[in-house]
């Protein structure tokens, strides 16, 4: 295989209901690219084999835990790996079971592109209108909706055209940019890296193809320069006597030697003296990068502060609202105090208010019920004990979002999304 | 002369978040080193997300005594070369303080005890954080593990409760007694690594490239031939022209037939291959699940 140097990332998980085929579609993507292993091919042959069943259950490949085994189904997300001479792909295969929804939040937070997969033979149902607007909400702007099974109800159009009209009619109150629908047949690879013979009605590509050619290279903020600083380099050697690099990973805009930066919270300015990695200097650091900044004033800078430019400030304060999913068998408490990681600032919080909680269904407000349990979404306030600086979710993912901590058991309890 | 990959480096970029990540949020961390591929690339990203500074945490080692020897020469070489503190454990220590029992038979191997000595370190050393080059792509249990993932006072990995894990936001909180295992590497594949120590012309081991080795083929595996493996009667050492694909005990680690002298050899063999590395492992095929019990118990 070779590889060119502009072979990028993409990250995409893929949702659906128990059996709507996820697992064999990804062992399908898998097989058909040749990522698969001869060991890895006769061990789950030999599984399928033991299990009695007809021919090679691909799902076997990702089910990797005992108990999924077990059970036949997924429990956690599990990450998968292929490339094309393209692209590179990192997988989050989520489970479709609701009391594991949790684990398809944590998929989609670090994916650009959802595969939601539809049982040709149920069409939609309620998992597929909550991870829908899970992927909406967690900033997907890419779905593609796989329409799987269509072996099993005679590759019929007319059933295809019914789906996704249902779909678009229900999306459309999402905020999904890029909505785009393949016929597949998991099982048998129709469409999904070669084009199906029998669907001579679809025109559009297979779903190998799309993944491959899909830019998603406009969902990262390159305007608004945010550099939360995540450690301090300081040598303390002769050599680099007074070097004091501040380390950190871009979240938003293109930071250039020579630019004027604000520290938060302390309000200090200085010039970006240079921009430095362990492989030399760099003129620019742009979203993703991994860097470390030097300043030409010797200000004080710690972890949690945010670098940023004066005239483009990130919102500052302690009173947010967002939306919340919430991830744990204990139920949010009103009043009660979490701990919060935001960028790399940590924090503490109440919670003031519940607004309103979601019906996932319909999307409708339901303003009477303000209780927020496991895998529940609804809008909150908190108050923080210290003043973040942050954007909304949807300008920045990364300076918009935060994880809610229950400080008794540790456990992430909650997702938050500003708004 | 540093990667131009894109994909190469977001996974570089990647990596250096996680590392610092562990920098900033524990107290008392150690790089877990064995000498294979994984952990040289692991240190060598270290030392670049702390340069000019030194790497802020020990690299450990945990020698069953049945490490390859070209594996500590190589190890004594690197750490000084990074600039790295070295922490040792010994599994025959723990087998000399009754911690740990040897296995015993043809296929007799200390990978399990290696456990012992590892718990036994974080316990006596109050490590709150180790680091480990594990990718998902190598196992199925392993596919299924975070980033940063909790241990219990018992070292025990939980995969039925595991925090979820979103954006870059790792939650490293912890009671006393606990710590974490972080695997900045989760995301990388066999030939991802591959390339970017070519790319990066990151020294290796000599194991790693073709050379004539005294083997004994058993269950389709070709072991080296040494003081530790307990030979059949039938068996007898046949020289062979092989190289390593991984690098672990003696015991346990298979060879593969190779030509390949350079880097570029060996990538163009791994692109190739049609069977995991894994594969090469003994230690893995104990049973279907043999990777997520041992991680259960608190393995690497």
């Amino acid at each position: 295989m070779n590889s060119s140097p502009q072979r990028s990332l993409l990250r995409f998980l893929t949702c659906g209901s128990v059996d709507d085929g996820k697992s064999t579609l990804i062992g399908r993507l898998l097989y058909d690219t040749k990522s698969i292993f001869e060991d890895q091919y006769e061990a789950i042959k030999t599984s399928s084999e033991q299990r009695g069943e007809q021919g090679v259950n691909l799902a076997l490949l990702t089910d990797g835990l005992r108990a999924e085994r077990e059970q036949g189904i997924t429990i956690d997300v599990a990450y998968r790996y292929f490339s094309t001479p393209n692209r590179k792909f990192i997988i989050a295969d989520t489970p479709g079971h609701i009391q594991y929804t949790r684990n398809m939040v944590t998929g989609a937070s670090s994916a650009n592109l959802a595969i939601i997969l539809i049982d040709a033979r149920h069409g939609l149902t309620e998992q597929t209108n909550r991870h829908s607007l899970i992927a909406s909400l967690i900033g997907i702007k890419h779905v593609v909706v796989c329409i799987n099974k269509m072996d099993l109800v005679g590759y019929k159009k007319e059933l295809f055209e019914q789906i996704r009209s249902d779909y678009e009619q229900f999306s459309s109150k999402l905020q999904i940019v890029d909505v785009q629908f393949i016929p597949i047949s998991a099982l048998n690879g129709d469409n999904v890296v070669d084009k199906s013979a029998n669907m001579p009605w679809y025109g559009g590509s297979t779903l190998l193809y799309l993944l491959e050619n899909i830019h998603v290279s406009g969902d990262e903020n390159l305007i608004d320069c945010r550099f939360p600083v995540q450690y301090i380099i300081r040598p303390m050697n002769d050599e680099y006597h007074d070097y004091r690099g501040y380390a950190g990973k871009v979240a938003g805009g293109i930071f250039k030697k020579g630019d004027i930066v604000m520290a938060l919270p302390s309000g200090f300015v200085s010039k970006i003296k240079s921009i430095n990695t362990a492989d030399g200097e760099l003129d620019e650091a742009e979203p993703g990068m991994s860097v470390t900044l030097l300043l030409e004033d010797d200000i004080d800078i710690s972890r949690g502060d945010m670098l940023v430019r004066e005239n483009n400030q990130p919102s500052n304060g302690q009173d947010i609202d967002m939306m919340i999913c919430w991830l744990n068998e204990k139920k949010l408490v009103v009043g009660g105090k979490y701990a919060i990681k935001h960028t790399t600032q940590d924090a503490r919080c109440v919670v003031r208010d519940v607004h309103y909680k979601i019906n996932i269904n319909t999307l409708h407000r339901i303003e009477d019920d303000k209780n927020i349990g496991l895998n529940d979404i609804g809008r909150i306030s908190i108050r923080t004990t210290r003043p973040l600086f942050f954007d909304s979710y949807r300008k920045n993912r990364h300076t918009g979002s935060m994880i809610l901590i229950d400080e008794a058991t540790n456990e992430t309890v909650g997702a938050g999304m500003i708004i | 002369m540093p990667t131009k990959n894109i994909y190469l480096k977001e996974l570089e970029s990647e990596s250096i978040y996680v590392l610092r990540e562990v920098a900033a949020q524990f107290e008392r961390s150690a790089l877990l080193f064995s000498g294979g591929k994984d952990s040289i690339v692991l240190s060598y990203l270290a030392k670049k997300a702390f340069a000019p500074a030194k790497i802020p945490f020990p690299l450990m080692h945990i020698d069953t005594g049945h490490n390859f020897p070209e594996t500590l020469t190589y190890r004594d070489e690197w750490v000084k070369k990074i600039d790295a503190r070295l922490i040792v454990k010994n599994v025959q220590d723990s087998i000399d303080k009754g911690r740990a029992k040897e296995e015993k038979g043809y296929n007799a191997s200390r990978n399990l005890l290696q456990t012992v000595t590892l718990l036994d370190a974080i316990e006596e050393l109050k490590l709150d954080c180790c680091m480990g080059g594990a990718r998902r792509d190598e196992e199925k249990a392993r596919a299924k593990e975070r980033f940063f993932s909790h241990r219990d006072e018992f070292g025990q990995w939980n995969p039925k409760n595991q925090r979820p894990e979103l954006w870059d936001l790792f939650n490293g909180r912890k009671n006393m007694g606990e710590h974490f295992r972080v695997f900045p590497l989760s995301n990388w594949t066999e030939l991802d690594i591959w390339q970017y120590i070519k790319e990066e012309n990151i020294p290796l081991p000599n194991l790693y490239f073709t050379h004539q080795r005294e083997v004994i083929e058993r269950d389709g595996q070709l072991l080296a031939k040494s003081d530790f493996l307990n030979l059949r009667e039938t068996e007898k050492g046949k020289m062979m022209q092989v190289r390593f694909r991984t690098i672990g005990d003696m015991t346990c680690t298979g060879a593969v037939l190779s030509e390949a002298s350079t880097i570029d050899e060996i990538v163009a063999e791994v692109a190739a291959s049609r069977v995991t590395e894994r594969g090469t492992r003994s230690d893995d095929k104990r049973s279907e699940t043999a990777m997520e019990d041992r991680k259960k118990a608190g393995y690497f």
